[in-house]
């Protein structure tokens, strides 16, 4: 009887420390990957590397300036092309979440959000690149756009639901029509959810390249024209990393490591701000 | 009286605003069932000249030739589903070990603390920044391998892509695996401890089986990731067209066939068989996805 109960109480021990041996072995390669792009990046970036344009192969020293400027340009425009959307789609569901619409838009938000990235840039390019006959910044943005909305959407929905009843009852009750009620008392009482829906969604497509690839495509001068192909982080990274140049691999280095910082951040951001501002009654 | 015709114009006006705010906010939910019925749509309109031309030969053919015209996905096919399923097998173990520390044994403290938020950063990095990584770490690191077991050390092939997949997914079905972990209830674990059983006994006895629908829709949903993961895997499979034989082999996956020749596709069904391959893909997915959702909202209520 003892022999058993020192049977399984080993065996619980032994599970235990099982476990926690795989949780350090798992740990260790995801934060290996943050220290490998720390080091290897830091070295690289300086104001020059920032400010100035790529240089052709065998040439020392050039930069990411295009790509860091292309970047934030279709990541500003995916977010004022998926915010309006968003925003009222997400208002639609914390209204009505019996209707039947709602049951099956709830759906597909997440199969939008399931969707392979690729499989958005060949839509993106099926719809906006082929017809206009060329490659532009803001196919790029759409493509963005459609991978950012289920964020803001959830995130919307769920804020307004924890807005208690009774503000609402309170403010209709005091003959506010209803549209005001939403727009003035609901929307505002949970700004806070649905700014950090609104970053969450930037920072998940920050890194996307799949969509980029036929959409936003590529270009190594500097432009900021929207109808033009337009150069940035991700598809300069995986551009340089698959060309066997070291000098290349070196400036893909440094753009991930601005990259992943301009992600963590937001991620960082979202996370403080969710804790010391989520909406509470 | 001016006064009252006034005031029934701002009522009209009022009625008139309300109707459109109302309408505007449903408008933009059916807009998103049309978008994806869209989605849909064009994929399979723009498929439809290869599915004309190949038919079901598209499925098992397995040469794909663009000189000679012949378009057979199953080498992608096979290649998407090795490197999964293979993802899948190395990423298990250590997604729920992690769930099971997290959620189970140390759901508080600073430590874990810092591990689950660390996690959940490690979730945010792109996918090329991974391959890129890979490149550089688990290649010299695979070829090591192979040339210990004298294979052809190509450094690239379907082990590599799945490794650096097993690594992204671990993140997301981890944190999918502590919520429902943290959802069996207190009662049935106190009375499992009550009855003398061990710590271990409970996780076997009394949390595996509660989660277990759980359990495999997080699997399922990191299922769903990983075949539709592209950079990464573009950086790392090789790029064959061949059907892969073995660990070792170079591949292809749907998603990389797509990343490598969607631009340079020239011929007319050439084109199309490359949608179709992202047809095949999306449809894949969703109905993972679709499953995965329905299950874990049930766990949810």
């Amino acid at each position: 009887m003892k022999e058993k109960i020192k049977f399984r109480e080993s065996r619980s021990g032994a599970f235990r420390a099982l476990v926690i041996l795989l949780t350090v072995v798992t740990v260790v390669p995801l934060v290996a990957v943050l220290y490998y792009i720390f080091r290897k990046g830091i070295s690289v970036i300086d104001w020059h590397f920032l400010v100035s344009l790529p240089k052709p192969v065998g040439e020392a020293g050039g930069g990411i300036f295009n790509a860091l400027i292309g970047s934030i340009l279709i990541i500003i425009m995916a977010a004022v092309i998926a915010v309006p959307l968003g925003v009222t789609s997400g208002i639609y569901f914390s209204e009505n979440s019996k209707t039947r619409i709602y049951n099956i838009a709830h759906l597909f938000v997440d199969v939008l959000q399931g969707i392979p990235s690729i499989v958005m840039g060949i839509l993106v390019y099926l719809w906006f690149v082929k017809p206009f006959g060329h490659f532009s910044a803001v196919s790029g943005s759409i493509a963005l756009a459609f991978m950012m909305l289920p964020s803001i959407i959830k995130s919307t929905e769920e804020t307004l639901k924890l807005v208690p009843p009774t503000l609402k009852e309170a403010s209709l009750a005091l003959g506010v029509p209803y549209y005001k009620t939403i727009l003035w008392v609901i929307v505002p009482a949970g700004l806070s959810g649905i700014l950090n829906g609104i970053i969450l969604g930037v920072a998940r497509v920050a890194g996307e390249t799949a969509p980029l690839l036929f959409t936003a495509f590529g270009n190594p001068f500097l432009s900021a024209n929207i109808f033009k192909p337009i150069a940035s982080l991700p598809l300069i990274i995986f551009n340089y990393a698959i060309s066997p140049y070291d000098e290349w691999h070196r400036l893909a280095w440094g753009a991930s490591f601005i990259l992943v910082v301009i992600v963590l951040t937001l991620n960082i951001l979202t996370k403080l701000a969710e804790r010391k501002w989520k909406v509470q009654f | 009286m001016p006064g009252q015709t006034n005031q029934k114009s701002a009522v009209k006006g009022l009625i008139i605003r309300e109707t459109l705010f109302r309408r505007t906010l449903s408008l933009s939910a059916l807009l998103i069932i049309v978008l994806l019925l869209c989605m849909f749509l064009t994929l399979l309109v723009s498929s439809l000249p290869s599915i004309k031309a190949l038919g079901l030969k598209f499925i098992y053919g397995q040469t794909w030739d663009p000189v000679a015209n012949e378009f057979g996905a199953l080498p992608f096919l096979v290649g998407t589903l090795l490197t999964s399923a293979l993802a899948i097998l190395i990423s298990t173990p250590f997604s729920l070990s992690l769930g099971l520390f997290l959620g189970e044994y140390y759901p508080r403290g600073w430590f874990s603390g810092l591990i689950k938020n660390a996690v959940e950063l490690i979730a945010g990095i792109p996918s090329v920044i991974f391959g890129f990584w890979g490149i550089f770490t688990i290649v010299p690191l695979v070829r090591h391998l192979e040339i210990k077991i004298g294979v052809a050390p190509y450094g690239v092939g379907i082990l590599t892509a799945s490794l650096i997949l097993s690594i992204m997914i671990i993140p997301f079905s981890a944190s999918l695996i502590r919520l429902v972990v943290t959802m069996v209830p207190r009662e049935l674990k106190e009375a499992a401890y009550a009855l003398g059983a061990t710590r271990f006994e409970v996780i076997r006895y009394v949390i595996i089986p509660y989660i277990r629908s759980g359990l495999s829709a997080g699997i399922l949903l990191a299922l769903g990731r990983a075949l539709g993961e592209t950079m990464a895997v573009t950086m790392l499979i090789g790029n064959t067209h061949a059907i892969p034989k073995g660990l070792f082999d170079t591949g292809n996956t749907m998603a990389s066939v797509i990343a490598n020749e969607f631009t340079e596709a020239t011929g007319h069904v050439y084109f199309s068989a490359l949608i179709e391959t992202g047809l095949l893909l999306f449809v894949v997915t969703t109905v993972i996805n679709i499953i995965g959702v329905r299950i874990i909202k049930r766990f949810e209520m």
